[in-house]
């Protein structure tokens, strides 16, 4: 009976094999089992939903996860020359040799696994509740999956300015690992906190993470997704901010068999402000490449500013989705929201699909979006040979400058030249 | 330097010729001039002896230096010494005109197997040529062209052939679009580069550039073909009659 369910409805059989961690807190266990009857509810994705056309989620959703090699590089960390608080997980598993001590000036910093066992605890009112808030009217069935199984994570409450980011390093050592990580980030008012994380983590990777910025607070956030070839993610940044914070994150994705990047960002104070944007590259001549970010920006307050700028570079059958919707309540007047996402296509064998939707009720609003897909220009091309930049140099230069609007979201200087860097040496191991 | 021989040229794209026999030689260190009528294809042959795609040579051919150019690259071209000064230099969002100078110029030197200049040394040349062309410096730190004005554009691609000191320079209606001053500079910057060993062909619609850089030789293009060549002396005869009684003399 189990053999035949398992392989006629691979959802039905992941949901049956959830178990919910033991010897938590109440509170964690109430939260771990509403986000489970949540799940129930909505169920698992498949390719009939809406913003799973796409993308197929079945790896996500197999009991197991697809082997994947991990990959063997002497390149420097990313990172690697940031003055950071190292916080290390290997394949999902928090190291806390190969970390720094969870310590630093302004913030309290905690494993989630030990938040959850405490009976009193600040993250009693984060943990879950953003996710929560995430489903409607779209339903992310795998950050509810998340909330409820996360074995590890970390806890950050960020009561002034931060002196260094906090960097999460994602290790991958096991070709089978499944890892399941949940953070949780309190700016508190005033505060400011550069959150950094790298790395793929495991051979399938969930990550949620809920951040709730206060009135003034501003949230830093930068990411390299790991170049693991066969790896598979499925990422949620859930946050809230409230009036004059601001929520801002970049994200590189070279490389990985699939990506799913889910952004839902509600803006609730006056003139709060969110930043969303990332440069995925992606060869598909070797190993698969799928990448797609979904977003959801919601103006639920004054004068409120979003961005999105997303870019995307593919070639050999590489594929780039892109879904992001900006939603203005009436309340939102004076709202300015811009949203980029643009394919750039080395080959005619990429795919490139973008859904950019607006649904706006406030009438005193400015929103601009617009998604392109082209090739490199040829004049430019040419103008660079005609100068004596060799071709692949010159397209490499070129391949840069498309993704240069979305690097311009990375506001400090070492982080964004750290980026740019690993871009070039991605580009210059595929020139030919 | 230059050896043009019965040059025909037609587009790639549709059956359309172009160049129908063009001849020029253009000798070591010295500056011609090609005047002629809106569309005989004076920007085509310049195109054509930069490198640019979309043109079948369906005859003819093209020495530089003695050396099949036509079978070369465009990086090569500007490696061995060719530089076109565009009619229409191109915008590129994102490259610094900084990095584009000093990757251009780097990879010819790498080219040529001199060895690439450091950020310093760079930055001391293209500050002391810029200076020169009175380009201001705020200009080398925005992308490439982008949101240059036209004689900004034209001042551009004089700095760049400052920086890159090509054997051979082609200027394509480099004084378009430019008032007096701004065409003394571009001039200025012409003349301090002649040399023995550097040769300039020149492309322009109107004779008031060649009062600031005189020209050994003048061709008269029209139709696809040189139909007269002469001294200095025959730009002023144009701009005095026009191309039409060329035309109709030869006609
Ligand atoms: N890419 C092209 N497609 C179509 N027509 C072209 C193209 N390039 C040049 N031509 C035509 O070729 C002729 C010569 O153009 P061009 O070389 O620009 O002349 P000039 O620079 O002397 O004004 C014109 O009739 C022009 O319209
Ligand atoms: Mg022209």
């Amino acid at each position: 009976m189990a053999e035949t369910q398992r392989r006629e409805n691979p959802a039905a059989a992941r949901l049956a094999a959830i178990r919910l961690p033991e010897d938590e807190a109440g509170w964690a266990r109430a939260a771990r089992e509403a986000a489970l009857s949540r799940l129930h509810k909505m169920g698992l994705p498949s390719r009939r939903d809406e913003y799973w056309r796409e993308t197929d989620p079945s790896a996500l959703i197999a009991p197991e996860p697809v082997e994947a090699a991990p990959l063997v590089t002497d390149e420097a960390p990313v990172f690697g020359e940031i003055d950071r608080l190292k916080v290390v997980f290997v394949d999902g598993r928090f190291d806390p040799a190969a970390s720094d001590p969870l310590a630093l000036e302004h913030v309290e910093i905690e494993r989630l696994a030990d938040a959850l066992k405490a009976d009193i605890h600040w993250a009693r009112d984060l943990f879950g509740r953003l996710e929560e808030t995430a489903h409607d009217p779209v339903p992310r069935p795998f950050a509810a999956l998340n909330t409820a199984t996360a074995t590890d994570g970390v806890v950050v409450r960020v009561r002034g300015r931060a002196p260094k980011p906090i960097s999460l390093i994602y290790l991958h050592r096991d070709a089978r690992s499944d890892a399941v990580l949940h953070h949780l980030v309190r700016i508190e008012p005033g505060a400011e906190l550069t959150l950094l994380e790298n790395g793929p983590a495991a051979a399938r990777f969930s990550q949620l993470l809920e951040v709730d910025v206060a009135a003034g607070g501003s949230f830093h956030h930068v990411r390299a997704q790991g170049r693991d070839h066969e790896r598979r993610a499925i990422t949620h940044l859930v946050g809230r901010v409230a009036e004059g914070g601001v929520l801002k994150s970049f994200t590189l994705t070279a490389n990985g068999a699939l990506s799913r990047n889910e952004y839902v960002v509600r803006l609730e104070g006056a003139e709060a402000v969110t930043h969303l944007a990332g440069a995925a590259v992606g060869d598909g001549a070797v190993h698969p490449f799928h990448h797609d970010d979904t977003i959801f920006v919601t103006h639920a307050a004054e004068s409120c500013e979003s961005r999105q700028v997303f870019k995307k570079v593919l070639r050999n059958g590489a594929v780039g989705i892109f879904q992001g919707k900006i939603l203005v309540h009436p309340v939102a007047q004076k709202t300015d929201g811009y949203q980029l996402s643009q394919g750039l296509m080395l080959d005619g064998d990429s795919r490139f699909f973008a859904k950019p939707e607006l649904e706006i009720y406030a009438d005193d609003v400015k929103c601009s979006h617009g998604s392109t897909c082209g090739a490199i220009d040829e004049e430019q091309l040419f103008y660079l040979r005609a100068r004596g930049v060799p071709r692949p140099e010159a397209e490499n230069l070129l391949v840069l400058a498309f993704l240069a609007e979305a690097l311009e979201e990375i506001e400090d200087p070492a982080l964004a030249e750290d980026i740019r860097n690993r871009l070039e040496a991605w580009l210059r191991r595929r020139q030919g | 330097m230059l050896e043009i021989r019965n040059l025909h040229v037609k587009l790639e794209e549709e059956d359309k010729v172009i160049l129908k026999g063009v001849n020029l030689t253009l000798p070591d260190g010295e500056v011609h001039a090609i005047m002629g009528p809106n569309g005989s294809g004076k920007s085509t042959l310049s195109y054509v002896l930069a490198g640019r795609e979309g043109y079948v040579v369906t005859e003819g051919e093209v020495l530089f230096d003695g050396e099949n150019l036509l079978a070369m690259e465009p990086e090569e071209r500007a490696a061995k010494g060719v530089f076109l000064a565009f009619q229409y230099p191109v915008e590129i969002p994102g490259v610094g005109n900084m990095t584009f100078l000093r990757t251009a110029l780097n990879a010819q030197r790498k080219a040529r197997g001199e060895p690439e200049l450091s950020g310093a040394e760079f930055l001391r040349l293209v500050r002391e040529k810029a200076k020169a062309l009175k380009i201001d410096p705020e200009m080398l730190k925005r992308s490439v062209n982008v949101g240059f004005s036209g004689g900004e554009k034209k001042r551009n691609e004089i700095l760049q052939m400052a920086v890159l000191e090509p054997k051979l320079a082609i200027l394509d209606e480099t004084d378009s679009g430019l008032d007096i001053d701004a065409l003394r500079l571009v001039a200025e910057g012409v003349n301090a580069l002649r040399a023995p060993d550097r040769s300039f062909l020149v492309i322009t619609h109107y004779q008031r550039l060649l009062d600031y850089i005189v020209p050994d030789v003048v061709h008269i293009m029209a139709d696809g073909r040189i139909i007269r060549t002469g001294d200095a002396d025959l730009a002023r005869e144009v701009e005095k009659t026009g191309y039409a009684d060329i035309l109709k003399e030869l006609a």
